[in-house]
């Protein structure tokens, strides 16, 4: 529900409620007017009535209401002395409705020449029923108006309101960190709005300052972490080649060259990956990926004897796409290295290559990956130490880079399927 | 033979310089730019070694001084720059090869080797140890005069290996070279053991007075015997 709605919900039910009690109150209140107005008249047609039978005796023999309005009975003095004048409400038939019809009855007494005569003047009343109904319906409709124009306002006024809120919205649905987006201010006079926006654009480009400062220290120290590295293993190779050295003492330096040469390839790895997300690979040309993942094989070939694994190819479509080179090479070769890596004696390799994907596909481990872990940094799934952890992050950092979908298949065997159709 | 190294940082200067001396080459250094251009312009190098970044101007201005005067050939370029655009600054200035730091020590020496090569032989590409005469250009080998055919890949390990002859050779360094940069993890590069067994076999059946022995952890030695 958006915000428009949920403030309407609410309108919705506070007005329902208002108008209802201010329904009930202003019933109340015209009824009582007009019994009120209804009253006097009756009093002062009984004054007026009274005058009359002074003047003209034969209005005491109206006994009946019949076309007039009032009775006129005789009564005993006794009971009209007891009498006072009582307004009531009573149903009366009325031929023009065919019903009984409420009227509001006066009853009086009064004495002419010693003779006390019972006095009921009538006057046709409102029919309550019709008024409510009336009332009920009237409100009804003021209601549904109230609610139709509040909505109109809402869309066309609070729209347009709150249109900057909604336009900071979208920008900041669509932001991702390290996809190079700036959030860009926005039109408004309204003073929260305007506080909004510039805390979101503070707010983001110091995440950005600190995002991009991160990811450059990482190159940086790995840029910075790689000559001393180097110049590690050639001295020790010099010292290796130095005829004073003993077997064993061969033998630890033998064993430290291999440790600095792990380092140095998770350092390349690390730096390889902090590149392609600083965008470090703007050159693009077209890849023809069939030819890439031939000349990988080839490439591959004794790698995969020695593990005695086959790799077969199966061409079903020419797949070509724009991007770096390097970058081609590197997403194929890592994703192909790792399917011979974690590969079992005499396993196979199938490369499946169609109209706007490819699949690597390999026997190994009968056990599935974990498809959330597999492609963050340092994640292993096996001890071993020649495994940087990096290979699949820096897949990952590629495909996303040039906005490639990368799914991982399970079906007894391990497959990577990249789709450069996004 | 005579090499200048123009190279700023101290350590991959010294290192450059022993294994250089270790070949018989006789190695000078220049550490800035100034001092690098006295040089080339008061003497003649059969290779020179530049650095692209240097204290007090561009490296690549020291090759077009060299252009200039005329003593552009024999530059390897070494940059810390993995730049296309100074590689082909570079290369059109006249410089023979371009070599990204870090690099193996024993990678330089083959190039090192085969620009003094092209130099020497006027073109004619020969290098030879004991009985075995390899040709890296025509990618023919002789043995005793006889020649051996072998795979693409072993012909390639032998080229490095003799190149670097009596010198320990990293088997990433080999890997790197023959099997090229994607073959990095891969399993402690125990494949390469596999043709260097199969190299070993060939050399010796057909006699050849090169062995290349195992260093363990560390990689491979030709020696010859």
């Amino acid at each position: 529900m958006n915000l428009l709605n949920y403030t309407l919900k609410y309108l919705a039910f506070a007005l329902f409620g208002i108008i209802s009690v201010w329904a009930v109150i202003f019933y109340v209140n015209m009824l009582d007017e007009v019994y009120d107005s209804l009253d006097d008249g009756l009093d002062n047609y009984k004054l007026l009535i009274i005058e009359k039978a002074h003047q003209d005796s034969s209005t005491l023999t109206r006994t009946e209401f019949a076309e007039g309005n009032y009775e006129i009975r005789e009564i005993s003095e006794k009971s009209a002395l007891q009498m006072k004048d009582v307004h009531k409400d009573t149903l009366m038939y009325m031929q023009f409705e065919e019903d009984l019809e409420p009227v509001r009855i006066l009853t009086t007494a009064f004495k002419r020449d010693d003779r006390y005569y019972e006095l009921k003047v009538i006057s046709s009343m409102v029919e309550e029923d019709d008024l409510i109904e009336d009332l009920f319906y009237s409100l009804i409709w003021l209601y549904i108006a109230m609610l139709a124009s509040i909505l109109i306002v809402n869309n066309f006024l609070l729209k347009k309101v709150w249109k900057p809120f909604y336009t900071l919205l979208d920008q900041l649905k669509n932001f991702r960190l390290g996809k190079n987006q700036t959030i860009g201010p926005v039109d408004t006079d309204v003073k929260e709005f305007k506080v909004l926006n510039d805390s979101v654009i503070s707010l983001i480009n110091h995440t950005l300052e600190i995002y991009n400062s991160q990811k450059q220290f990482i190159e940086n120290a790995s840029h910075e972490i790689q000559t001393p590295i180097a110049i590690s293993i050639n001295r020790l190779e010099l010292l290796a080649e130095k005829s004073e050295m003993t077997e064993s003492g061969l033998e630890t330096v033998g064993q430290v060259i291999q440790h600095l040469e792990r380092l140095k390839r998770l350092n390349k790895s690390l730096l390889l990956l902090s590149k392609i997300e600083n965008r470090q690979f703007e050159e693009t040309e077209e890849i023809n990926i069939n030819q890439v993942i031939n000349d990988l094989k080839e490439e591959f070939t004794d790698f995969a004897d020695f593990k005695d694994v086959i790799i077969s190819i199966y061409e079903k479509g020419q797949l070509k796409v724009i991007m770096q080179k390097d970058l081609a090479s590197v997403l194929i070769s890592n994703l192909l290295k790792n399917a011979i890596v974690h590969n079992h004696t005499s396993g196979n390799v199938d490369i499946e290559i169609g109209e706007g994907y490819f699949k690597i596909i390999n026997s190994g481990s009968t056990v599935a990956l974990d498809e959330n872990k597999i492609f963050r940094r340092f994640f292993k799934e096996s001890a071993d130490k020649n495994n940087t952890g990096l290979g699949l992050a820096i897949v990952k950092a590629i495909a996303d880079r040039y906005g490639f979908k990368m799914q991982y298949l399970f079906d007894g065997r391990h497959g990577f399927e990249i789709n450069l159709k996004s | 033979m005579k090499l200048l190294i123009i190279e700023d940082e101290q350590d991959l200067r010294e290192v450059i310089q022993q294994s250089l001396e270790m070949e018989k080459f006789l190695v000078e250094t220049a550490i800035d730019y100034k001092s690098a251009l006295d040089k080339i312009i008061s003497f003649d190098y059969d290779c020179i070694l530049l650095d692209i970044m240097l204290p007090g101007g561009n490296g690549l201005d020291l090759l077009q001084e060299l252009k200039n005067l005329d003593k552009s050939e024999n530059v390897i370029i070494i940059s810390a720059k993995d730049s296309l655009d100074d590689k082909l600054k570079g290369l059109n200035l006249g410089a023979d090869d371009y070599l990204t730091k870090p690099f193996h020590i024993a990678e330089l020496t083959a190039r090192v080797k085969s620009v003094l090569r092209r130099k020497s032989f006027h073109g004619k590409n020969i290098i030879e140890a004991g009985n075995v005469k390899l040709d890296p250009e025509e990618r023919t080998l002789f043995i005793n005069e006889n020649p051996l055919l072998l795979n693409r890949k072993e012909f390639d390990i032998l080229t490095y290996m003799l190149v670097n002859k009596n010198r320990l050779v990293n088997k990433t360094s080999l890997a790197e070279h023959v099997w090229g940069d994607h073959m990095d993890e891969a399993d402690d590069y125990e494949f390469i053991y596999s043709q260097i067994k199969n190299l070993r076999k060939k050399l010796k059946d057909n006699q050849a007075t090169v062995e290349i022995h195992a260093v363990y952890g560390i990689g491979y030695k030709l020696v010859q015997g």
